[in-house]
């Protein structure tokens, strides 16, 4: 636990340090990134950016070693991993424009394509004689391992260049991401932007890479969005929370990584970021299962309850289970089945509303009112009080009549 | 080509019209949606594009949108290319086009309305939220700024989307299907809304697919079917002998009938 609380704090040495800074950092920038390829309804584009950096990464290798150096140059890796995930990103985009097939078949082909050839490539290099090849797998799963003030600085600057662009573009990416039409009637290039939230995620992959891995960047890229989505009803919010969901994932990841030698920091990233999904998933006072089997069940006791005083007062017996425990459990049945004094005025109660009602479906003008009949809603709730008075008067003369 | 010569050569668009259009033609692949259509609105009216499904009606209002690429034909608003007086067009889409499970809240989709004048650096101030209000408002929709937009009931949704419009300040309203799928009250409000427009001599052009409203709501009609059929003022242009060669069999006798129409 102590171990846990100074990694946390940045007291557990040199480089566990730089390597949670660093990770809270990706995590930010890869949360926000993915944000908008989410709202999109892109999401898998990532997935395809991702594994199309790996053909990059062997073709960088192999060509700075035949200009003559080991290989190992992060920034040409990096540089070589960029451009083949542009090619992948250019390769889907125009699949989709000028063919029938749909972009789902689109990024499954590119990125089958792009991983298999980046495979190929490896193997290659592993049988090279010259070069240092020992560590280029370590793209495929990320490594923290001898991490360098200088890597730490290079996912800090990509990362700022990230959060500049998303808050640079936020207006234009939420309405394509919203309203494509519209947008492009205003006069935005829609293509444009969709490259544009793209080139984001590609720029957050790439610096990624080394940290986490081609494989799970995709993780996150897409668990923070989803997990903020729960959180936030405005898509800038979404933007930002999910940039603090990734950013608290990389962080608290990291430290706990450090605490055991043999604990991968990538993967324990991801799984605290999933961690909070599930969290947000149960308990979002929105959109959480929990919060939707509450509303379910104070629906279904409101339906009952009504249901069974409308039965009462037409002295009806009931014989749903439920309705009985509901009207027993609020005191208005007694256990022999005759209602209680309360819930003799709740009998009352409701048949009036149905009486107003009925009057009101019968004689008022505004269907948009009398629409909103659906025998639960109260009429109280949606005339209003002289109008109820109106209701009576007709109530009266109906009856008479 | 001396053909092409003397259509190129032809006398300009009428600068005055909101929206003219000189053969038109729109294809998706090899099968066009609409064919060498002519067409000239008149400013300061309620106009309404009329046909059968898939006649090309939405069709048109994209293509002139630059929604949808044109395979030829001249466009112009105000006298002028469509890219330059984007700011002077507002577009209300089909709903359906939309994500209803976007997070977005029906203010902010009006801000959104805005962004010609709010651009992508200055800050949205408590003015422009002012005015975004105000069109809601208009719409009959201000208590329900707040709101998710997927809370809202379709009718709500479509008037959402008309405050986003006029929050633009346009000249002229592009509008898709407007009254599909929303109630009587809305469609009411809408139409208010639409007729106060006209008053203050803006021009709106309609897709509009109950007949029965035509002759109400509007003061000149277009009747399309892959070809213009017929346009004009709604009085001479909206006539049994019109509505017969737009829709074709699809339309019975007895409907046409029902619409009481002169020259029936």
């Amino acid at each position: 636990m102590s171990a846990f609380l100074d990694a946390l704090f940045f007291q557990a040495g040199y480089n566990a340090a730089l390597v949670a800074v660093g990770a809270a950092l990706l995590g930010f920038a890869a949360g926000a990134g993915g944000s908008f390829l989410f709202l999109r309804n892109r999401a898998l584009v990532s997935d395809a950016v991702a594994h199309a950096t790996l053909p990059g990464v062997g073709l960088a290798f192999i060509v700075m070693v035949a200009l003559g150096g080991d290989g190992r140059a992060l920034i040409g890796l990096l540089a070589g991993s960029a451009i083949s995930a542009w090619i992948g990103l250019l390769a889907v985009e125009w699949m989709v424009r000028r063919t029938r097939l749909s972009e789902d078949a689109a990024i499954g082909a590119v990125l089958s394509t792009f991983f298999g050839l980046g495979v190929v490539l490896l193997t290659v290099i592993q049988g090279m004689s010259r070069g240092r090849q020992a560590g280029l797998e370590d793209f495929l799963l990320g490594s923290t391992a001898g991490m360098l003030l200088q890597d730490a600085l290079l996912i800090a600057g990509g990362g700022l260049l990230v959060v500049t662009a998303i808050w640079l573009l936020r207006r234009p990416m939420t309405l394509v991401a919203f309203d494509p039409a519209f947008a492009a009637a205003r006069g935005v290039d829609v293509r444009r932007i969709d490259l544009a939230m793209m080139a984001v995620v590609l720029a957050v992959t790439v610096v990624g890479l080394k940290l986490v891995g081609l494989i799970l960047i995709v993780a996150l890229l897409i668990i923070p969005p989803v997990t903020a989505r729960f959180w936030a009803d405005r898509a800038e919010r979404v933007v930002w929370i999910a940039g603090v969901i990734g950013g608290l994932s990389g962080w608290v990841g990291a430290a706990l990584s450090a605490t055991a030698p043999a604990l991968p920091t990538g993967p324990i990233i991801v799984l605290v970021a999933t961690g909070l999904f599930v969290v947000s998933l149960l308990f979002s006072p929105t959109r959480g299962v929990t919060a939707a089997m509450i509303a379910r069940r104070a629906f279904q006791t409101r339906v009952h309850r009504r249901q069974g005083l409308l039965a009462l007062a037409r002295n009806e017996p009931i014989h749903d289970r439920l309705t009985l425990r509901i009207l027993r459990a609020e005191g208005l049945l007694r256990g022999d089945g005759v209602a209680t004094e309360d819930g003799q005025a709740a009998c009352a109660r409701i048949a009036r509303d149905e009486r107003r009602w009925s009057v009101a479906r019968r004689l008022h003008k505004d269907t948009a009112l009398t629409g909103r009949y659906d025998g639960l809603t109260p009429i109280d709730d949606v005339f209003t009080a002289d109008e109820i008075t109106w209701i009576d008067t007709h109530m009266l003369a109906g009856g008479s009549a | 080509m001396a053909d092409l010569t003397l259509l190129q050569s032809a006398e300009p668009l009428d600068p005055a019209s909101p929206l003219a259009v000189r053969g038109l033609t729109v294809s998706y692949g090899e099968k066009p949606a609409l064919f060498s259509l002519d067409a000239t609105f008149p400013v300061g009216a309620m106009s309404a594009i009329v046909g059968p499904n898939g006649a090309g009606k939405s069709t048109f209002l994209k293509a002139v949108l630059g929604l949808i690429p044109r395979v030829s034909g001249d466009v112009s608003a105000f006298g002028r290319d469509v890219d330059r007086v984007r700011d002077r067009i507002a577009y209300v889409p089909q709903r359906a086009s939309v994500d209803w499970d976007f997070p977005t809240t029906a203010l902010d989709v009006v801000l959104m309305g805005l962004y010609g004048q709010v651009g992508l650096w200055r800050r949205i101030t408590g003015a422009h939220k002012t005015h975004a209000r105000a069109c809601l408002d208009r719409v009959g929709m201000a208590d329900f700024a707040d709101r998710q937009i997927g809370q809202l009931s379709g009718g709500q949704q479509q008037r959402v989307f008309l405050a986003r419009a006029l929050a633009q300040d346009a000249d002229l309203f592009l509008l898709d299907e407007p009254f599909a799928g929303v109630d009587a009250a809305t469609e009411a409000a809408i139409i208010e809304v639409l007729k106060s427009l006209k008053a203050e001599g803006r021009s709106v052009i309609a897709v509009h697919h109950d007949l029965s409203t035509v002759a109400d709501y509007f003061d000149h009609v277009m009747l399309v079917n892959l070809r213009r059929i017929a346009e004009g003022p709604v009085q001479t242009t909206f006539t049994a002998e019109t509505l017969a060669e737009a829709y074709g069999g699809r339309l019975g006798a007895v409907q046409i009938d029902a619409l009481s129409l002169q020259g029936a």
